[in-house]
């Protein structure tokens, strides 16, 4: 009977400890993300499997890209180290998935920001860092011109679980073309699709297609169509429930177009301390407290700029220096005749 | 009293352990839920889609609903599984039987066989025969004509199809030849065991099953017709094939890799249960006059196939779960369909994903009854 009883304690015992976890609600006002981050050491962010431009690795597995940037500048302004990221490969379905369960703290995997994605699957947008639009890639021999001479029966290529899948159906139903969508989980599995010849055209992000191409066996064999058949407004995602964390996202991302505007970059950051245009001294942390308000020091941006560079600079080194879309179109700065337009850090 | 509740007691606190353990996931993931605002329920089945899906054997459209993608789904996972399982099943006894047969050359072949499908991945093969083998394959326009009018191609394999009038009534008749075949064969046994008498009851089978549905096109008002496949232009340089019906490479990749690697399971199964027959049966058989193919039939495989049936069993639900892979290669199966694109869209991760596990346990426990119902109907019946 003792016996028993010591069974039933331990029991017990495990119950409590079981329970605990299930009865810690998040702290309301500090950021329960933060704190985990700095006693972690490193940021936890979901990229993608490989897109040259925005999230890529090279063979010695270090991570380049737009999307990895905003992730960079997240770690310098929290943990004061732009390498101190921790980089999880993601397919489109997982993605969401990943985040909500907490494995990673940051999505910057090329994401649609649509309404019922943010409203919905318990996630909130912080912004934008690269605008797109769904576009179609086809061989040049087809003598294929425009979206427009399309016919019954085409076969397309595209990814598993994206805005692509539901755009191309709109595409199609309102022309009133029958089509054969062939849908792969991973990008890598459509490019080898589309290259064999299984699909007529592929169809993704506009820049998803240019950085693709350069992975097809003959890249100058395709040309993408002109037409751009959707809005695809890409950034980065992070957990609903943890407003500190979502501003810091947010800010980090900031920060870096607003020093694109005002001309700071990685290499004149220190010497705009000294700068007479206050809108520059609260960017380089020389005037105000903004880093306050997330529970962060005052060099938070500072930072970001000195080691991850401007928007500007990130662009050119991963996206245009690269080869695959030199012109910045839609991505450039509103004062340019983009429409990059980011409220001001004051 | 006290040994009462030794005896029992343990058994409760288990009930009690999973129970406990149950809720408390439940309500840990209703916390979780409702701290990042996701709401929990399965009004979205009744929603638009809004999306295609590729191939499909009911009528489905991206303004059908989510229940219906669900349906799509289902039904393409479980015609892969169906296809397979019987050319698993027809490999699978002919590789089994070679590899007893006395022949050198047929008995290594096979043994050759199940030990190089049987040793690599099931992924890799499907892999194979999608990337590698398909994609040899030619481009429409410079496919040849298989039997003369099939066409298999890189973009799918096309046959044509048959386009029926009064199909109702041709169905009619193939059902009627199959009752009456029933009934000539009780009447045959019948005969057999009171009078001793035998008729040659598979030749008036085969003559039935064919002289009915005869009957049905002379009299009945029933047509068949074939729609040839037609090559169409897309483009200056792309093709496809129109009418007739085309099967996806993807199905036809899917179903090569999924058979082949069963069947290396089956037939180990079948040999098992062949050997398992001890030799004494077969030399008996044979000392009271029978025909080997008698012995075969009447004394060797009843008892032979109480041995294979469970473990192959077993190998069909692999099979079933196994084609759960499909979404490797862009075939659009359950997984591919509903826990993918639907999940994707909807983001109602825990709702598919339950459905989906539930909807596999059904399709397994199905499977499982039925062969356990097979497996009664033949075990030995003591009397």
């Amino acid at each position: 009977m003792f016996k028993l009883v010591k069974q039933l304690t331990s029991l017990v015992a495990m119950f409590a400890v079981l329970f605990a976890f299930s009865t810690e609600t998040m702290a309301a006002k500090k950021s329960k993300t933060l704190e985990n981050t700095k006693k972690r050491g490193f940021v936890r962010c979901g990229v993608s499997q490989g897109l040259p431009g925005f999230s890529n690795a090279d063979e010695s597995g270090n991570w380049t890209g737009i999307d990895v940037d905003v992730c960079r500048a997240v770690a310098a302004a929290t943990l004061g180290d732009a390498t101190k990221v921790k980089f999880t490969p993601l397919s489109a379905k997982e993605r969401f998935t990943a985040l909500t369960s907490g494995e990673i703290d940051i999505l910057s995997r090329n994401t649609t920001w649509t309404l019922s994605r943010d409203a919905d699957i318990g996630l909130t947008f912080v912004g934008v860092n690269f605008y797109d639009g769904q576009g179609f890639m086809v061989r040049k021999g087809s003598g294929i011109k425009s979206t427009s001479e399309f016919k019954n029966g085409t076969s397309v290529c595209t990814n598993l679980g994206t805005t692509t899948e539901l755009n191309m159906r709109d595409f199609f139903d309102s022309r009133g073309i029958s089509y054969e969508p062939v849908v792969f989980e991973k990008a890598d599995e459509v490019v080898a699709a589309y290259d064999a010849g299984r699909c007529d055209t592929y169809t993704t992000d506009k820049s998803g297609l240019a950085a693709q191409r350069t992975k097809l066996s003959a890249p100058d064999d395709h040309v993408v169509l002109p037409e751009t058949i959707s809005k695809e407004p890409l950034g980065p995602v992070v957990r609903q429930g943890d407003s500190v964390w979502e501003d810091i996202v947010r800010w980090s991302l900031n920060t870096m177009i607003e020093a694109e505007e005002y001309g700071v970059n990685s290499s004149n950051a220190d010497m705009m301390k000294t700068s007479n245009n206050p809108a520059i001294k609260r960017l380089v942390g020389a005037e105000g407290e903004l880093g306050a308000a997330f529970g962060l020091d005052n060099d938070w941006n500072l930072r970001i700029i000195k080691q991850v560079g401007n928007y500007g600079e990130s662009y050119k080194r991963n996206i245009a220096d690269t080869g695959i879309l030199p012109d910045r179109g839609p991505n450039e700065l509103w004062t340019k005749g983009g429409i990059l337009y980011v409220p001001p850090a004051r | 009293m006290n040994n009462i509740i030794k005896k029992f007691l343990p058994q409760i606190l288990a009930i009690l352990f999973v129970v406990l353990i149950f809720g408390f996931l439940t309500i840990n993931a209703q916390t979780n839920m409702d701290n990042r605002g996701i709401d929990f329920g399965f009004g979205f089945l009744s929603q638009e889609s809004s999306f295609d899906v590729q191939f499909s054997l009911i009528e489905y459209s991206g303004s059908d609903s989510y229940a219906r993608a669900f349906l799509v789904g289902l039904l393409n996972t479980l015609l892969v599984s169906f296809i397979s399982i019987i050319f698993c099943t027809i490999l699978g006894v002919i590789i089994g039987v070679a590899r007893l047969s006395s022949n050198y050359l047929i008995k290594n072949s096979a043994a050759w066989y199940v030990e190089f499908f049987r040793n690599i991945p099931l992924l890799l093969q499907i892999f194979f025969w999608y990337y590698a083998a398909l994609r040899a394959l030619p481009l429409p326009e410079k496919a040849n004509a298989w039997f003369g009018v099939t066409y298999m191609t890189v973009k799918g394999y096309y046959i044509p199809s048959m386009v029926w009038e009064n199909l109702n009534v041709f169905l009619y008749c193939g059902l009627a030849a199959i009752i009456s075949i029933i009934v000539l064969r009780n009447y045959a046994n019948n005969l057999r065991d009171t009078k001793g008498k035998q008729i040659p009851v598979l030749l008036y089978s085969l003559a039935l099953l064919i002289v009915l549905p005869l009957l049905s096109f002379l009299f009945g008002g029933v047509s068949l017709e074939f729609e040839l496949p037609q090559l169409k232009k897309l483009s200056k340089i792309s093709y496809i094939y129109e009418g007739g019906i085309s099967l996806p490479p993807e199905l036809i990749a899917l179903v090569l890799a999924l058979s082949l690697y069963t069947s290396t399971f089956v037939a180990e199964c079948v040999r098992a249960g062949i050997e398992g027959v001890s030799k004494g049966q077969k030399e008996a058989a044979a000392s009271v006059g029978l025909t080997p193919n008698q012995v075969l039939k009447l004394v060797i495989m009843p008892q032979a196939l109480r041995i294979i049936i469970p473990p192959t069993t077993n190998q069909y639900l692999n099979l079933t779960k196994n084609s759960s892979l499909a979404a490797a290669i862009a075939y659009p199966d359950l997984v591919l369909v509903f826990a993918g694109t639907a999940l994707m869209q909807t983001g109602k991760a825990i709702e598919i994903v339950s459905i989906t596990m539930l909807t596999y346990l059904t399709i397994s426990l199905t499977i499982a009854a039925i062969m356990n119902w097979y497996n009664k109907k033949i075990e030995i019946k003591e009397k």
